[in-house]
């Protein structure tokens, strides 16, 4: 059965690089609390992990220790593994979200029941055949057929020098559960999710991720059956049914394979409608037109809000009649992306500005400094 | 010219047959007739053009003089293009339009409650004599709670301590479904909910507002918030016994209502606080609801405003994922979901619209009763199942595939005297049912028709009850679900699968 | 966690001060309908940060502050109080309102005056998209929105009754006043703009420019004068500028796009 779900998101990102730890997003998710049902939540973290900056940081979840065995023996063929552990969890307690006006202290919330959850730090350990793939393409391959081949494993993410956390339950106890206050990083991205669905699979939870992509996103797509057969002759492989996934997939393939760049790839997600491409001064009007007529079957139709991220920036964008709400702010280097107003002024009571962007217009945020780490480089 | 004074290519449906050494010219068919299909010209003459077999003529005529036929002119016979798909293109072709059409789907489709056959007791177990022995249809609609605490008092007793949310109680699971003041006339209106209060069930007001006349009747009336937003304000919330949040409706789901200036008259215009004449539009979707946590949203106000009292229904027309759609609802906090298969009435709604949207009630009901039990949250939400429900045998399937409740509103039309013509966009409803003239709407007596309303429930109640009797239970949350006592004939394996029901036989 | 400062006595006119930091909303809603039912004239709301349904279906003449961000469908339902907000709002503002004054000091985002049908909202700032949709009148009751700013696509959608005022104040382009798509399905009321005519590609099929008439320029002047008095602006200023009015070209717009079944 397919997926619908509603939800809540925030992204934060520090265009400076200066690095900020977890507590941020997750008292902005809380006060967004009533936009999520307990059955979804989610985070992602950029500059996290310096130490291994060089490596990809693969988070996977198993549903025993036998799964585990078998994927850690794909993953010793296919990479070199430098450094492995269980995500470090404890049950939430629940210390930040009492205060939040968002969040109802007669309601009795779900214990947090996690699946086996580890990362890995590692290398590609390419085969001769394999040598003219690319790393992340390699990397790409490989987390389809862990996704898809290896049941009971599932990988949560696959970027380097970034990582998600996510899971069944409310997204700020799962903030205390993976004790996502403990992180530091430049960017942040938190989701809060209603999903209509069985509940009970923390793969299904956002944010959605391949490679450093990392993908929130508010609505339902509409257009999904097409976008989702559409990909399939690229070679993605749609396992999960989500518009979530569907979305990072688009994104994969225009940005990152076709290579657009980001605006014009965003133009084609959610291109202006033909009233005023006929409109629009010749040069325009005949790649908004080519556009529309080569990647008609990737638009994204329906309301969408999404925000997604990598390591060198963020964008916020919504569907073409904004159907979903998002509103952004900026406080000097610093941009927020929200679903709603009230979850950016709960951890910056005083931005310079805040604006609701219009529709299909993004809103994007792009690293202007590199990071400084206080570890040293390994 | 291509044709003579541009007549019409479509054909008479029928013909009205005048038996003239009968017909003694009291005049009151042509009179009676809301079309104008008959005039005096020597005698009775019958517009056939006019005629739409609604047979009110048939119905006054003293002496039995009328009867109506199908008019006799053919087609050349091909079983692809039919002679309604050859008229429905000339009606396109002369008017530009998009054909319109009343009452529910009218395509052969299968009918799955006539593929479900009861189980009955037989030796192992004993039936239960429901004339002589108790016999429970009570029935409440609303969110439970999983489980219930009690307290001890200082005197040794035991109390309840959970507080349960509010619910409304049916005398029997029976409701009349959403039909508006636009749609329908308000003496039939009145009926219904006069018929409500005496059968201790409920009538639901369509969107549209709540005419002064039903005030008396508000806690058997649950009140519509449909997109448009008509009529709607604190004090109408708060005249009710439930509040309904229309979402969509079988007969056209994902689009929304539209009711021509010419039906918006003075009391329309008063309940729906616009002024007269105007087009009332109420498309699809509400604008304040474009995804999941928006219908929680929407629910919530609601409850606010009436401070929790009243309980929070969505009304959804059967679809492709209803199941995930009613699991969504469900979370958001609804206390009811009203689901409406493809079979499901209208007073208007595009054809194509109506006979190829939606999916059968049947398998929606079986769908979504599934998907909330396995999510363990069934017990949350009360189910109430519409659209095609013309027996009491459908009610008493439904239940049996999961439904808490049915609703009814083309059978309880039906009993009010309406002949199925399926004209009610035209307005010119003979019976006084789907109609907003004066002369005609006149005609609907609400106590006569209060009357066959509550003959029609109480003999559905007590077919429920035979059938509880000889299926060995005296209590209908005992059948309820209960599919282990339903089984197909002729259904196959993915039918069965998705109703939930073995094969006879089995 | 919030507090009720002063208790109210009942039947006294009082102000009554409500801390609203940390509190979910329906405890705050609960001692906000507490203290109106007991008889405050004033209600201050400070520190609110995302609280829903505030003043939702509230009919008594009280008036209420609040001091932050209010949640979404902030005076839904309301019905006669007035309701003044030093922040931005968030989305759905005076959902289906029946009568009573919303002031918004800041911003408001989508869908403002769903389905309204009685009462004024004045957004000093700009407000998002569906601004004014299924808005209608009867009889006495016209509903009015005055946006300072500027709007979003689909301004007025299904539009049936009521002023819709948009003054653009700080807009020096007529591209930028209001969005696509104005009065879509428009069938009922005015829209009347400030300074710049609504450029052709953004109006929708229904409505249609005509001249004022004197009874438009009064309404307009009223408005415009009961804003600039709760914003402390020069009214003399913004009367100066040209108006512009639209109103459907029918009642019925869809007259003729249906065909009875033959």
């Amino acid at each position: 059965m397919r997926e619908i779900s509603g939800c809540g998101h925030i992204g934060i990102f520090d265009q400076s690089g200066k690095l900020y730890d977890g507590e941020l997003v997750m008292r902005a998710i809380a006060a967004m609390h009533e936009r999520g049902n307990g059955l979804g939540g989610g985070f992602a973290v950029y500059g996290c992990y310096p130490e291994y900056r060089d490596y990809y940081a693969f988070h996977l979840i198993f549903d025993d220790e036998h799964v585990r065995k078998e994927a850690e023996s794909f993953l010793e063929e296919k990479f070199f593994i430098e450094y492995a552990e269980p995500i470090p969890v404890e049950q939430s307690k629940r210390l930040y979200t009492e205060k939040s006006s968002g969040i109802n202290p007669e309601e009795e919330r779900p214990e947090i029941v996690p699946p086996l959850l580890w990362r890995y730090f590692a290398k590609t350990q390419k085969s001769d055949s394999e040598k003219h793939i690319s790393d992340d393409d390699y990397v790409v391959s490989m987390v389809m057929h862990i996704n898809e081949k290896i049941d009971g494993a599932y990988v949560i993410s696959s970027g380097k020098n970034m990582g998600v956390f996510k899971g069944v339950g409310y997204a700020e106890d799962l903030a205390e559960f993976f004790k996502i206050a403990d992180y530091r990083g430049y960017a942040w991205v938190g989701h809060t999710r209603f999903p209509t669905n069985t509940p009970g699979w923390w793969g299904g939870a956002h944010p959605f991720t391949l490679l450093d992509w990392a993908v929130t996103h508010n609505g339902e797509i509409s257009s999904y059956g097409i976008n989702k057969r559409h990909l399939e002759m690229f070679g993605y492989k749609c396992t999960l049914m989500t518009d979530t996934e569907v979305m990072t997939y688009i994104l994969d393939l225009l940005i990152r394979r076709h290579k657009l760049p980001i605006e014009i790839a965003l133009k084609a997600v959610a291109p202006p409608f033909w009233k005023n491409i006929d409109r629009m001064p010749d040069e325009e009007r005949e790649l908004i037109k080519a556009l529309r007529m080569v990647y008609g079957s990737l638009m994204v139709n329906g309301p969408f809000a999404i925000i997604f991220a990598w390591s060198r920036g963020m964008v916020g964008i919504n569907d073409r009649i904004k159907l979903r709400p998002m509103v952004a702010g900026v406080k000097g280097e610093r941009v927020f992306i929200s679903s709603e107003e009230s979850a950016i002024r709960e951890i910056c009571p005083e931005p310079d500005r805040v604006w609701n962007p219009r529709a299909g217009q993004p809103v994007i945020a792009e690293l202007k400094e590199e990071p400084e780490y206080a570890v040293s480089r390994k | 010219m291509p044709f003579p004074g541009n007549k019409s290519l479509i054909q008479p449906k029928f013909r009205q047959v005048i038996n003239k050494e009968l017909c003694r010219r009291c005049k009151r068919c042509i009179l009676s007739c809301g079309f104008g299909a008959l005039k005096f010209e020597n005698g009775v003459v019958g517009i056939a053009e006019k005629c739409v077999a609604c047979h009110r003529c048939v119905n006054v005529c003293p002496e039995g003089a009328i009867t109506i036929q199908f008019s006799e002119l053919s087609y050349r016979p091909h079983s692809y293009w039919r002679p309604d798909i050859i008229e429905e293109l000339y009606c396109q072709a002369e008017t530009g339009g998009v054909v319109l059409a009343s009452m529910g789907n009218e395509r052969e489709f299968r009918s799955y409650f006539d593929h479900i056959v009861i189980d009955a007791c037989q030796v192992t177990n004993p039936s239960i004599d429901p004339l002589r022995e108790p016999m429970e249809l009570r029935t409440f609609i609303g969110r439970k709670p999983d489980k219930i605490e009690v307290e001890k008092t200082h005197d040794n007793h035991y109390k309840l301590k959970t507080k349960l949310p509010r619910n409304v109680v049916l005398d029997t699971p029976i409701i009349f479904g959403g039909m508006s003041l636009g749609s329908i006339s308000l003496q039939a209106q009145k009926a219904l909910a006069m018929a409500a209060q005496r059968c201790g069930i409920l009538m639901n007001s369509g969107e549209g507002g709540l005419h002064k006349e039903l005030h008396p009747y508000a806690e058997h009336i649950i009140v519509q918030c449909a997109s448009g937003r008509f009529g709607v304000n604190r004090e109408y919330l708060e005249r009710s016994a439930m509040i309904e949040i229309k979402i969509g409706q079988g007969a056209k789901p994902g689009i929304g209502g539209h009711l021509p200036g010419e039906k918006v008259t003075a009391p329309i215009s008063e309940t729906r606080m616009i002024p007269i004449g105007t087009d009332a539009l109420s498309p699809a979707p509400h604008h304040d609801i474009y995804s999941i946590e928006d219908l929680r949203q929407l629910i919530f106000s609601l409850k606010e405003a009436t401070r929790y009292e009243k309980p929070v229904c969505v009304k959804i027309s059967a679809v492709h994922n209803v199941a995930a759609i009613a699991s969504g609802i469900t979370r958001a906090g609804a206390d009811a979901i009203y689901i409406d298969g493809f079979r499901g009435g209208t007073g208007a709604a595009p054809k194509t619209v109506r006979d190829n949207v939606g999916i059968p009630i049947e398998l929606a009901l079986a769908a979504v009763d599934d998907q909330l039990r396995r999510e363990g949250i069934r017990n949350q939400v009360s189910l109430i199942a519409a659209g095609g429900i013309r027996t009491a045998g459908d009610m008493i399937k439904a239940i049996g595939l999961g439904a808490d409740a049915v609703a009814i509103c083309t059978a309880a039309l039906i009993a009010l005297g309406c002949h199925m013509c399926q004209q009610c966009h035209t307005g010119n409803c003979s019976w006084g049912i789907a109609t907003q003239r004066p002369e005609l709407t006149r005609r609907l007596d609400p106590e006569w028709g209060a009357e066959r309303l509550v003959n029609l429930v109480n003999a559905w109640s007590y077919e429920l009850k035979e059938v509880l009797g000889l299926l060995g239970v005296n209590a209908v949350e005992s059948f309820r679900g209960n599919r282990e006592r339903l089984r197909g004939v002729g259904l196959n394996e993915v039918e069965l699968r998705i109703l939930g029901i073995k094969h006879a036989g089995e | 966690m919030s507090q009720v400062e002063q208790k109210p006595k009942e039947n006294q006119q009082e102000k009554v001060v409500i801390d609203a930091c940390h509190t979910y909303y329906k405890q705050l809603n609960d001692k906000v309908h507490f203290v109106v039912n007991n008889g405050a004239s004033i209600v201050e709301l400070r520190n609110v940060n995302g609280q829903r349904y505030i003043a939702n279906a509230v009919k008594k003449k009280v008036t209420i502050y609040i001091y932050g961000t209010p949640g979404n469908n902030l005076a839904s339902f309301m019905d006669g109080a007035e309701v003044y907000v030093f922040g931005n709002a968030q989305e759905q503002v005076a959902n289906t309102m029946n009568g009573g004054k919303v002031v918004i000091y800041g911003n408001a985002s989508d869908v403002v005056g769903y389905g309204m049908r009685g009462g004024k909202v004045f957004i000093r700032g700009d407000v998002g998209y569906r601004v004014g949709i299924h808005m209608k009148e009867y009889k006495h009751q016209i509903p009015a929105i005055v946006v300072g700013g500027t709007t979003g696509d689909f301004l007025g959608e299904y539009m049936a009754g009521g002023i819709l005022l948009i003054l653009g104040l700080n807009c020096n382009d007529p591209e930028q006043l209001v969005g696509d798509w104005t009065g879509t399905g428009m069938h009922g009321g005015m829209i009347i703009t400030r300074r710049f005519p609504i450029p052709e590609h953004k109006l929708g099929r229904e409505p249609v420019q005509v001249e004022l008439n004197e009874s438009d320029k009064r309404k307009i002047e009223q408005l415009v004068r009961e804003f600039s008095n709760d914003f402390e602006l020069n009214a003399e200023e913004i009367l100066k500028a040209p108006f512009y009015k639209y109103i459907p070209l029918t009642h019925r717009p869809y007259g003729n796009l249906y065909a009875p079944q033959p």
